[in-house]
């Protein structure tokens, strides 16, 4: 347990000796001033969905979200996530979490990764801990999967043969061709992005980077993206949640 | 005693390798035995599919907005290094810098989650490196500071 710990201090430590930054800060003024303000935020179209959705009775005991979770008692949640699932007894996302509330406990139709009703129920879920610090559990479960996020982050991948950590860790504010490299904190997912002209998840940010150096990406929801998604959310402690947040 | 024919095979099989021979820090010999098109050369550079040069580094293309900076500018590359020096850093530079995050341009092994269609090959073909060096060679002048 010990030397874990001190393993993920040393491997966090490259990214905390530089002044850590959102992505929002690489943003041109114009795309933060469409972030800030909700009325030209299109990620709020998603938000104001996932709020319905989250009121709507679905399954056959006719339970919606809010039977179960009272107004408000969603704040900080995904400040907080992944988290430990003792039912599988594994790391489980936000996203994760939400879907199997939706089977498991209230029967309904399973919602797929990146379908539109699991990203709209992100999106609202997450706004509501939107400026609060990213506070990842210190449990102790989680440190495993941690420090496996950690080595994929560092490990060369693709025909490209580049890490995560090769472009973010050692290039961050670097131009790749157009686009500035940010330091990959994950402080604003679900968001939207200009380039998809749509609202998607951190794991569909990561297939992007993956493909991207012609690596073959992992499955949606497969335990390596919760893994180095585990990774980024400690290395972003304290960051402030920006669901929904727009990038370029 | 193995017949001429198989012979045969055999040091056509081996041609490859020997093209790549490499002498110090540079592959001197050419990969093909063909001289490259400096003209196809450039176009292979430019393009963010196949080369994807633009993407790191910046270079005399006025007509490309997006140039990268994570590498130097291939201004002067060709006044910089012998043609034989280039071949090796764009068939595999980290043999001479393990740690660069410039990809071998001619190298399959040791690569790790390769995407399915990427599979096997290498990023540029042995003709089109001899095309982009052509292209290298005609980089004589430095960029403005
Ligand atoms: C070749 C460079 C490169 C590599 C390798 C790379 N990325 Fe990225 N990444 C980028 C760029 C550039 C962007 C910003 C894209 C844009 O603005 O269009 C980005 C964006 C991101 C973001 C979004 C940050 C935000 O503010 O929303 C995350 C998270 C991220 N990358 C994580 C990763 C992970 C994890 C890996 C490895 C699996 C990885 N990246 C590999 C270049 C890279
Ligand atoms: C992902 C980044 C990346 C890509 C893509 C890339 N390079 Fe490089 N290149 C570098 C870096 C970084 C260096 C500096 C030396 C090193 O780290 O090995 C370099 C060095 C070089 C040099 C020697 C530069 C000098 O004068 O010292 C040449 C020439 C070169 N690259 C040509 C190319 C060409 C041509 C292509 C495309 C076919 C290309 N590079 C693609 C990153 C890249």
């Amino acid at each position: 347990m010990i030397h874990r710990a001190l393993m993920l201090a040393l491997l966090a430590l490259p990214a905390l000796a530089q002044e850590r930054r959102s992505g929002f800060e690489d943003m041109a003024p114009q795309t933060q001033a469409m972030q800030r303000d909700d009325t030209s935020n299109p990620g709020m179209l998603w938000a104001l969905e996932g709020e319905d959705l989250f009121r709507q009775p679905a399954g056959p005991a006719g339970q919606s979200c809010a039977s179960c979770h009272a107004e408000g008692s969603m704040q900080g949640v995904a400040a907080r996530y992944p988290a430990w699932d003792t039912a599988r007894q594994a790391p489980i996302d936000l996203a994760g979490r939400i879907a199997q509330c939706r089977t498991d406990r209230q029967g309904a139709p399973p919602l797929a990764r990146e379908s539109q009703g699991l990203l709209a129920l992100s999106a609202h879920v997450g706004q509501q801990s939107r400026g609060l610090p990213i506070a990842p559990p210190a449990d102790p479960r989680l440190d495993a999967a941690r420090v496996q996020g950690a080595a994929l982050y560092a490990e060369r991948r693709g025909q490209l043969d580049l890490s995560c950590a090769q472009c973010h860790d050692d290039h961050p504010g670097r131009r790749l061709a157009g686009s500035i490299i940010p330091q990959a904190h994950p402080t604003g997912y679900p968001l939207y992005r200009l380039e998809w002209q749509a609202l998607g998840s951190l794991q569909r940010r990561l297939r992007g980077c993956m493909t991207g150096v012609r690596a073959e990406p992992f499955a949606y929801g497969a335990p390596e993206y919760i893994a180095i998604e585990l990774f980024l959310m400690s290395r972003a402690a304290g960051l402030a949640v920006e669901t929904p947040a727009v990038r370029p | 005693m193995p017949s001429p024919s198989i012979l045969l095979a055999f040091l056509l099989l081996a041609l490859p390798a020997a093209a790549q021979e490499v002498v110090e820090d540079a592959i001197p010999r050419s990969l093909t035995g063909t001289p490259g098109d400096a003209t196809r050369g450039r176009a292979i550079v430019a393009d963010r599919q196949r080369g994807l040069c633009l993407l790191c580094h910046s270079g005399p293309f006025p007509e490309e907005p997006f140039q990268g900076n994570l590498a130097p500018s291939l201004a002067g590359a060709g006044s910089r290094w012998t043609e034989g020096q280039l071949r090796l850093r764009l068939v595999d530079g980290k043999r001479l810098n393990p740690d660069s995050i410039m990809p071998s341009y001619h190298r399959r092994e040791g690569l790790h989650r390769v995407g399915p269609a990427f599979q096997g090959r290498t990023i540029l073909t042995a003709a089109e490196i001899e095309d982009v060096l052509a292209f290298l060679m005609t980089l004589r002048e430095e960029a403005a500071p």
